[in-house]
């Protein structure tokens, strides 16, 4: 298994493509004394320097305006915060973030506390995009999936697969950043359609 | 309001459905005055298209008067526009290299995972045009809400009438960049392969920028007749075999540049395009590309070839040899239609291009499925239907 991480390394693409995704995080979750972890990574490039797209993310509060699933974020200290996340079945998770790493305008990590529903942890990194391009945002996801499979497969067909939500929710922010707001094609009060 | 709204295969209908309304700071809802069916609109009706759900309202081609505006959009009530097909921020990278139709932000976020899948990238947000292009309500109704409405509309003169500015919205456009993309020299003979709107209008643009000669292919003589009128030569694919017409109308050469303006549901009994049709109904799924399939056999060594016909899966027995062999260029794509608008609307203005030749039949909204039946059943006669949402039923003219 190390095995495998090591050779895919040895490529110049992050972890996140790698062909052994179980091998990836099976040591995600060794790293930080988990059971199991899930791991999920995507880049966008945006077209705003990398300082302002850092600035926007750093105050945690404007997350949920593109993250579709986020309830609420309330702000405790410089490094703590509280974040409320719906689940499936219309019940919500919580827990308390830290902010491990940060690097204005390069880079933000954070990692749940003891007491969260479900272990987590974030990693967004701002690079330069080549000239005239603006940033390059990658964002990485590992978390600790609640009931295992199963539990996966439930949060999938709600569509909060954090997967597909992250993905979803990096398209919003390049939307939000780019263009001021975020596209919809739905009316505020619309009935949901099948 | 009243909409015409698509209910499954050659099934649509007028429904009473919610106005449109503000959602966000750059749109704009616009109270449509006339609004055409396209022929990318058959694709739908015949539910080539994946992704329709009932209900959804259809049109991509439309112009009206601004009813309301956001605090973002730079238009004004009152103000009449013609509102390109495709949906633009005008803000990402591919918007700042005028490559509009590859917009990054129009098309939402929970709608781009399957142009994902399918293209590897989900292209610009259309109206009207399924959910894997947004979802977006189309404009055959009363009413249509507008995002970036400060991109995409251009305002209109009071002289010019809706007529003369409708197809600015599409296949005027289309049909241009159909011709660009050609990049047409002296001397050039330049195919065209379906006299519909956009090929008519491509054989317009090609000789406004300088083809020798154009020949146009189609086997509706109506439609043939106006690509004549238009100084186009013609050939009629149930006479004359394409192939060897074209290379013996060349000299032996073929043509310079070579138009698709067919794209997915090609006529025709040649064995190809039978088994094609074969997968597409029994949902085996691929594309019916028998026009491409010529267009690459039959285009000159190192010719062009621009395809402005639709396609939207997975072709096969695709010449890739013809296409690598012969060193063809391919340029395709929908149709970056806010590039174009203020050019087009310049020449039209100075009556340089004329396109109400085209429309056949008007018609009230309230008939809209009969103008669908029509243009699908009766292609010969039927070459462009206007709608038009203030006629009365009954009103119609041709």
């Amino acid at each position: 298994m190390q095995d495998h991480v090591d050779r895919a390394l040895e490529s110049d693409a992050p972890l996140t493509t790698a062909v052994h995704q179980r091998d990836v995080a099976h040591e995600a979750a060794e790293a930080r004394g988990w059971d199991e972890a899930a791991v999920s990574g995507r880049t966008v490039t945006i077209n705003r320097p990398r300082e302002e797209l850092y600035a926007f993310w750093r105050d945690f509060r404007n997350l949920p305006r593109f993250m579709e699933n986020i309830e609420a974020v309330t702000v405790s200290d410089d490094r703590r915060s509280h974040w409320v996340v719906k689940a499936p079945g219309g019940a919500t998770v919580e827990w308390d973030a830290i902010i491990t790493q940060d690097e204005p305008g390069r880079l933000l990590a954070w990692e749940s506390d003891e007491n969260a529903d479900i272990k987590n942890s974030g990693l967004i990194e701002f690079r330069d995009a080549p000239p005239g391009r603006g940033s390059e945002v990658s964002a990485t996801l590992v978390y600790d999936p609640p009931g295992g499979d199963i539990g996966k497969l439930i949060a999938k067909l709600f569509q909060r697969e954090p997967k597909v939500q992250s993905r979803h929710d990096l398209r919003r922010f390049k939307q939000l950043m780019e263009t001021g707001e975020i596209s919809t094609s739905e009316a505020p009060d619309a009935a949901p359609r099948a | 309001m009243r909409a015409l709204t698509w209910h499954g295969k050659h099934d649509v209908r007028m429904d009473t459905v919610p106005d449109p309304k503000i959602v966000n700071p750059r749109d704009a809802i616009i109270r449509i005055t006339s609004t055409a069916i396209c022929g990318s609109d058959l694709h739908l009706y015949d539910s080539y298209i994946p992704t329709m759900h009932k209900g959804d309202i259809l049109g991509h081609e439309f112009m009206g008067e601004v009813v309301e505006t956001g605090p973002g959009s730079t238009l004004r009530k009152g103000q009449r526009v013609v509102v390109p097909f495709v949906i633009a921020c005008g803000q990402c990278f591919h918007c700042g290299k005028q490559q509009f139709s590859a917009c990054d932000n129009s098309n939402p976020a929970e709608k781009a995972d399957m142009s994902e899948i399918a293209y590897g990238y989900s292209a610009s947000g259309l109206f009207g045009y399924s959910h894997m292009t947004g979802g977006y309500a189309g404009g055959q109704a009363e009413y249509v809400r507008v995002p970036y409405s400060d991109v995409g509309p251009i305002v209109i003169p009071d002289g010019l009438e809706d007529d003369k500015v409708l197809f600015l919205s599409d296949i005027l456009p289309t049909g241009w960049m159909a011709a660009e993309n050609c990049d047409i020299e002296p001397g050039d003979t330049v195919a065209v392969w379906g006299c519909g709107p956009v090929g008519l209008f491509a054989i317009q643009s090609a000789l406004l920028m300088g083809a020798h000669r154009v020949i146009a292919i189609d086997h509706y003589p109506r439609r043939l007749e106006l690509a004549k009128s238009m100084g186009a030569e013609i050939i009629n694919y149930h006479d004359v075999k394409v192939r060897e017409a074209l290379m013996e109308m060349t000299g032996g050469i073929g043509p310079d540049a070579c138009i698709d303006a067919v794209g997915m549901e090609s006529h025709g009994f040649s064995v190809d395009n039978v088994i094609d049709a074969v997968k597409a109904t029994t949902k085996l799924g691929t594309d019916r590309p028998h026009v491409l399939r010529e267009v690459l056999l039959a285009c000159r060594k190192g010719g062009r070839v621009s395809i402005p016909g639709v396609y939207g899966g997975v072709g096969d027995k695709i010449p890739i040899g013809a296409l690598m062999q012969k060193g063809l260029q391919v340029k395709t794509g929908q149709t970056h239609v806010q590039k174009y608008l203020r050019p087009l609307l310049d020449m039209i203005a100075e009556d340089e291009i004329d396109t109400t030749f085209l429309i056949s039949h008007r018609l009230p909204l309230e008939q809209a499925p009969e103008g669908y039946k029509m243009f699908k059943e009766e292609q010969n006669e039927v070459t462009k239907v206007v709608l038009k949402p203030d006629w009365s039923p009954g009103a119609a003219s041709n």
